[in-house]
């Protein structure tokens, strides 16, 4: 129960880190730590203790093994989070050759 | 004839890579290519009505592995209405694009974000695995990032950033309710889910449910997450607001939402009073924001949130009346809704501003015939006046209320439906003035956004019949009885043999 409660500890610092930064750079950052939580939370649901690789093969008695199933759902989100980061640095990028900073109190064309 | 469902997701598919891979020069080719992707979508999607209305439930198993252990795409009245309103919308937005997207470089690569988009949707809507339901959302929504980002200005990309930041925050919130469900019943089928829960009021599951309604509600802008849809949508390129106003709001948010605490963890009666008051505050707090703006389509943006509090509304009572009339609400929005964002970029096509203030001594009523006629249309529309389509589902809505004893929601949205109206009497009358003191050469629109314009007009008409018993039991029936009887979805695994 310890391990998950970390885990939780982990998401709220990356939730902490978007809402309260103000550089564009360390709000992504925060977004990034936020998906590891979530991805360690998945790892963890999958984690039996003293567990072995879920390989099968003939002969082997099937006993013991971490649960696959996360482990292939962490791999698709971490490609889907490095889709998603990916286009948000260049969006920053973007920003930064327009705006000239990433202060985002000084990014705000946008009101009402 | 379950062979059908997985061209919903391929086609689009296949339509992007094929643009992003051979289209250089000539970008007819790509606005060929659309057009018929998303025509022929159209086709099969009324023909998957047809379907669900004989068969009840098609169940398609990826890759030939039986459902509780591979991945199946399902077909069902909920899934089919919405897929209708995805094909056949975009089906227009990509006509209307042809002309709009003149004026931005590199069209093919619009029509492969967009096409990226359009097969999110539908695999959102179409899937029966809740871990391919995240993964096709954060498909919609990267396309969709980076469409609102299209023009790359100024504003475009500081919208596009706070929706990106907002969006994958909330997908987080949907992945980590994934997590808790599978560790609690460890299977991701939906209807296996279902089954396992059987309907338990677990605290676990409950939690999982917040998770949800935090993570689809935001996609969804329901009120206390609505604050990137005022940004986002109005900065998109038009036919792109069309789309995500009337479009990925309504599959990766209401659908989703519904479809997972009605029909997967079985929560109806639990999320029943929340839905419906963040609704009524919805339509509320939309419209009073709306009324205050001088941006065409900023407008346009704050009274999505609003309508969407009437669906929500609707389909939060619970009741026969209410889900249907919210699921009647959804349909007409994405129609008028689009075609008012469609008119918004038509007069920022021919004009180049969408300033009321600005456009306002133009005189476009006389100049831009076609645009003040649908623009008319789906005005009325939007606020409900007899003989249009909106007037009859907020009708529906607004007696259901009444019929179930909740007259202060009724009253509410009665409100809300008045202040859209005067709201829209102020669009109507700054843009498309009869006198001009100022004399431009304006000229109407191409021929294609004219057409995509007036049919979807004549689609608000149209459906406004969809009020009578006979049509509505065709259209709105089965994805009403998917609802209402919530709890049979655990038991559609048993029809994967039903039809052949």
């Amino acid at each position: 129960m310890r391990v998950y409660f970390l885990c939780f500890i982990l998401f709220v610092v990356g939730l902490y880190a978007i809402l309260r930064k103000r550089n564009l750079i360390k709000i992504i950052i925060g977004t990034i730590i936020c998906e590891y939580a979530v991805n360690l939370f998945l790892i963890l649901i999958a984690y039996r203790k003293d567990g072995r690789a879920p390989i099968y093969s003939p002969g082997q008695e099937v006993k013991n093994m971490v649960d696959p199933l996360p482990q292939a759902l962490v791999l698709t989100s971490i490609v889907i989070g490095l889709a998603v980061t990916a286009l948000l640095v260049g969006l920053a990028i973007r920003i930064y050759e327009k705006y000239k900073t990433f202060d985002i109190t000084k990014i705000n064309q946008l009101k009402g | 004839m379950s062979q059908l469902i997985p061209l919903f997701i391929v086609l689009p598919l296949l339509g992007a890579f094929l643009n992003s891979l051979f289209v250089r020069k000539n970008t007819k080719v790509s606005d060929i290519l659309s057009l018929l992707i998303t025509f022929s979508l159209s086709v099969i999607s009324f023909l998957s009505l047809f379907l669900v209305n004989k068969y009840g439930v098609l169940i398609y198993k990826v890759g030939g592995w039986r459902p509780p252990l591979g991945i199946t795409l399902v077909l069902d009245g909920l899934s089919s209405l919405l897929l209708l309103t995805v094909c056949l919308v975009s089906f227009f937005i990509s006509l209307y694009s042809i002309n709009y997207m003149e004026k931005y470089t590199s069209k093919e690569k619009f029509y492969t974000l967009f096409l990226l988009m359009l097969a999110g949707m539908n695999g959102v809507v179409a899937t029966g695995d809740l871990f391919n339901l995240f993964v096709f959302l954060e498909l919609a929504s990267v396309a969709s990032y980076a469409l609102v980002a299209f023009g790359t200005e100024k504003e475009e990309l500081e919208a596009s950033f706070k929706y990106a930041i907002m969006s994958s925050v909330a997908s987080l919130f949907i992945l980590l309710g994934i997590g808790i469900i599978y560790s609690f019943t460890s299977t991701l089928n939906m209807a296996d889910i279902a089954k396992t829960l059987g309907g338990s009021l677990n605290k676990v599951v409950v939690f999982a449910g917040i998770l949800f309604f935090m993570g689809f509600g935001l996609k969804a802008s329901i009120v206390p997450f609505h604050a990137w849809l005022p940004d986002a949508h109005p900065s998109a390129p038009a036919p792109i607001s069309a789309s995500l106003s009337g479009l990925l709001i309504k599959s990766l948010g209401i659908y989703s939402l519904v479809r997972v605490i009605y029909n997967v963890l079985g929560l109806k009666e639990l999320f029943s009073l929340p839905l419906m008051f963040l609704g009524t505050v919805s339509i509320m707090v939309g419209v009073v924001l709306a009324i205050g703006q001088w941006d065409f389509k900023r407008l346009l943006a704050y009274h999505s949130i609003s309508q969407v509090g009437y669906i929500i509304l609707g389909i939060g009572l619970g009741t026969p009346l209410g889900i249907l009339g919210g699921l009647f609400h959804l349909f007409n929005h994405s129609l008028f809704k689009s075609l008012l964002f469609l008119n918004s970029g038509a007069v920022e096509y021919s004009t180049g501003s969408r300033q009321l203030l600005k456009i306002k001594d133009l005189g476009l009523r006389s100049k831009m015939p076609f645009t003040s006629l649908t623009t008319l249309i789906a005005s009325l529309s939007i606020s409900g006046i007899p003989p249009f389509n909106g007037f009859f589902s907020k009708l529906i809505v607004i007696f259901s209320c009444i019929k179930a004893g909740f007259f202060g929601y009724a009253f509410w949205a009665i409100v809300g439906s008045i202040l859209t109206l005067a709201s829209f009497m102020k669009v109507y009358r700054y843009s498309f003035s009869t006198e001009h003191t100022e004399n431009r050469e304006i000229k109407e629109v191409p021929f294609f956004m004219k057409l995509a314009m007036l049919s979807l007009s004549l689609l608000c008409i149209l459906s406004s019949f969809l009020f009578l018993n006979k049509f509505s039991n065709f259209f709105l029936g089965p994805a009403q009885k998917t609802l209402l009887e919530a709890k049979n979805y655990s038991t559609i695994n048993d029809f994967v043999e039903n039809v052949r």
